[in-house]
Order: C-alpha cells, then sequence, then structure tokens
C-alpha cells in the first residue's frame, strides 16, 4: 500500500525542482505505477498547476508538456497525421480509456520503463525531453541516463519531419503490458528501428550495414529484420522467455517494413 | 488537508489526508456506486468522470481533484435510465458488480461518440473487465440502445 505524508502542488518548476532533490519525494506522473507499489512517501511532489497539459505546434515542431494524458496524444490529429497514426495504434492497446486519461507522457518516459510503447514510440521518432535542470536531450540518451536522476522532465519535443512510421507490439492478451514492442522510422532514406519490452528498456537500432539503402524488398526486409534480432539482447520474464522475443522480434519488423514500402 | 470539488453537480469541502483517493472521497459523500476492484488500475469499476473524461478514481489523490468536477453514476441517473433497461434486456448484468463502472464509461463513449461502431465500442470499453458475461450482451445492448435511439433522432 502506498503512504504519502505530503501532498504538494509545486507553482513553479523551481519549487518542484528543489523539493524534488529530497530523496523522500516523488514527482507525480498519473500514479499508476507509484499506486503499485508498497511504500511511504514523504512527499508527492503534483506538477498539475504548471500548464504542462498542452499540445503545442511550431513550424517544425511539437511541444507536448509532461502533464499532457496518453489519450491526448492518441487523439491528436496532428500527431497522428505525422505518424500515419502509429500514435493511436501505439497507446490505444494501454489498458482503457479511463487509464490513458490519467497517464501522462512524462511519467510514461521518465520511468523509462521496460515494458513501454511509449518510449519505443518516442525514441524511435528522435525526440527530445526537456529536462529542467539538465537541458534538452533525445530520448535515446535520456533512456541511458542514471535512474536516480533527480530532475523535472518539463516536455517532450518532437520533430514535425516528414517520415514513415510503423508501429507494432505483442501482447499475449489485449491490454495488457506488451512482450514486445517495436517501432520502425523511416526519413530521407535512413531507418531507425527501436525494439522495447526486451523486457528492458528500448534500445534504438539504425541500418548502419545499409541492408535497406537500396529500399525495401520482401529479402531485405528480412535480412534487416534478422539483423535487428541478432543484435538485440532479450530476457525472460512473466510474460514472454528470452527465446520467444528474439523469434518474433523479426517478424514485427518485417511486417512493419513491408507495411512502410507497402503505403511507399 | 482541506479540499473543495463539484461532486454531481453540488460542492463540497471535506478535509483529506495526503493519500486519501478520489475513490475513498466519493464513497464517503454517498457514492456507494463507485467500487473498489481490482487495486491495480485495470478493471474500472471505480470509474467516474473528471471534468467530463472518464478516469479510475482509485487511481487518483483526491487532492489532485481539488477545484474540479467530478460525475458519478448517482449523478447521471436521467442520462442512465434510458441505457441500462436495454443491458438489463439482454441479461448483460449478471452479478452486476462491474455495472456502474460499465455504464459511466459508456456515458462517456457516447457522449464523445454518438454513433459508435461495435470495434469503437470495443475499443472505448476494453478498460472494463467483467467477469461474468463476455461482453457479448453488453455489446447487444449498446447496439439495441443505439438501434433505438435511430427512429427519435430521425424524427427531430
Amino acid at each position: 500500500m502506498l503512504n504519502i505524508e505530503h501532498y504538494i502542488r509545486a507553482q513553479s518548476l523551481e519549487e518542484a525542482y528543489t523539493l524534488y532533490q529530497d530523496k523522500g519525494n516523488v514527482v507525480l506522473g498519473g500514479m499508476l505505477w507509484l499506486k503499485m507499489q508498497s511504500r511511504t512517501v514523504r512527499g508527492v511532489i503534483d506538477l498539475c498547476d504548471l500548464e504542462l497539459d498542452t499540445i503545442e505546434e511550431t513550424e517544425t515542431e511539437y511541444r507536448l508538456g509532461a502533464m499532457v494524458t496518453l489519450r491526448q496524444l492518441e487523439l491528436h490529429p496532428g500527431l497522428n497525421r505525422l505518424t500515419q497514426g502509429a500514435m493511436a495504434r501505439c497507446l490505444s492497446p494501454i489498458v482503457g480509456v479511463q487509464f490513458r486519461n490519467l497517464a501522462t507522457l512524462g511519467g510514461s518516459l521518465y520511468g523509462r520503463f521496460g515494458f513501454s510503447d511509449v518510449l519505443t514510440l518516442f525514441m524511435a521518432l528522435e525526440a527530445k525531453v526537456e529536462l529542467y535542470h539538465s537541458g534538452v536531450v533525445t530520448v535515446e540518451e535520456f533512456a541511458g541516463m542514471p535512474k536516480g536522476l533527480r530532475d523535472i522532465l518539463v516536455r517532450v519535443i518532437l520533430p514535425k519531419r516528414p517520415m514513415q512510421v510503423a508501429y507494432l507490439a505483442q501482447r499475449n492478451q489485449a491490454t495488457d503490458v506488451p512482450a514486445l514492442t517495436c517501432a520502425l522510422v523511416r526519413e530521407g532514406g535512413n531507418l531507425r528501428c527501436a525494439i522495447g519490452a526486451r523486457p528492458n528498456k528500448a534500445v534504438l537500432y539504425r541500418d548502419d550495414e545499409g541492408i535497406l539503402s537500396q529500399g525495401i524488398t520482401e529479402e531485405r526486409a528480412w535480412a534487416f529484420a534478422q539483423s535487428i534480432a541478432e543484435r538485440a539482447t532479450f530476457g525472460d520474464n512473466l510474460r514472454a522467455k528470452a527465446a520467444y522475443r528474439k523469434a518474433i522480434c523479426p517478424v514485427l519488423i518485417r511486417r512493419g517494413l513491408l507495411a512502410m514500402a507497402e503505403e511507399g | 488537508m482541506e479540499i473543495q470539488l463539484t461532486l454531481n453537480g453540488k460542492t463540497i469541502q471535506d478535509s483529506v489526508s495526503p493519500d486519501t483517493l478520489l475513490i475513498d472521497l466519493v464513497r464517503r459523500h454517498g457514492c456507494l456506486s463507485v467500487k473498489r476492484g481490482c487495486e491495480t488500475s485495470n478493471c474500472g469499476l471505480c470509474t467516474v468522470l473528471l471534468d467530463g473524461a472518464p478516469v479510475l478514481s482509485c487511481s487518483l489523490l483526491a487532492g489532485r481533484a481539488n477545484g474540479r468536477v467530478v460525475t458519478t453514476l448517482e449523478g447521471l441517473q436521467e442520462e442512465a435510465a434510458d441505457f441500462v433497461g436495454f443491458i438489463a434486456d439482454q441479461g448483460a448484468e449478471q452479478c452486476g458488480f462491474c455495472n456502474p463502472g460499465f455504464v459511466m464509461n459508456t456515458l462517456a463513449l457516447l457522449r464523445e461518440n454518438p454513433n459508435p461502431t461495435d470495434q469503437e465500442i470495443r475499443s472505448y470499453l476494453a478498460g472494463n473487465l467483467c467477469r461474468c458475461s463476455g461482453y457479448e450482451g453488453q455489446l447487444r445492448g449498446i447496439r439495441a440502445y443505439l438501434d433505438s435511439r435511430k427512429p427519435r433522432e430521425a424524427e427531430q
């Protein structure tokens, strides 16, 4: 059971950051993961008064506040146009509408959870996170930062560049946590592939060998998929064994690539 | 700490502890339709509307609801009355424990999307678990309710 001694609505990022330096305090996202823990928290820092629940669009990027909910992202027409619907495909299988109305983008990314659909997609999209103290870093870099980092994730910056996006995940049962996630982004002839729920956190791979540099065909798609499955490391958890993950990884990649090729 | 919110159209004030969950607050104020179920944010039994959007009241601190508008099934009796008859006609409630959360989320769906397809209904209600019905009766009930509205809508 989660016990909370103090509830604090921060009135500025500076206040939130300062409070968060106390190791007994936690920043409140959607509280969905936090609630599952059995612990006593000295203080929860709520960012809900800081107007971080908006999606702003500029000429070159989307600026997504940390308190934007997964449901807001799922329904956003611009984000779905940019990703050809991959945003909704990624988010809509996560539990239910009520859950996604609470779960926040900031909370989903800050935890760098192994099972995260959100981390997988935003990593492949080359999104950046703006941290109050540490500045702007890519999601890929952020994923590698220490778990004990005590910073405030302010917003996520998503570049508005022409790209082709595919998102696939394997679930043992609808709405459950995925057994494997796969996001593919083709941009200017280059391909990025993020594999998550390995069950460890997502890792980004690029087509370093140029397997797809001449375009996507069935053979090249399978060759690329197998090369990623060889490079990626997989483990066991309650949802799947490493061998199962390794077997389905190239299947998801190949499906995504062929869907991209079909769409042109 | 002291909080104030609008619950089913009435302003309430209460003193809550920092870890009081919204479900416990609304039940304390007589909204017993809101049920505690899975405790893992998965089952949808505790669904309430927060500023009109369906959320899990078991996973929301009462403090975060301060200043906001909360609606439970007790506040939507009129809106729900028509619909629940169709669910009963299909025998879809069975033990009935999941029914309030299911009705709340269905009403939220119909506010967002008055004419959903079967797939849209399934997708929207994916976060409402029922261990009795297998969901088909509920789907038939919603479909029958939507079909019953069509002649009325055509007349308007």
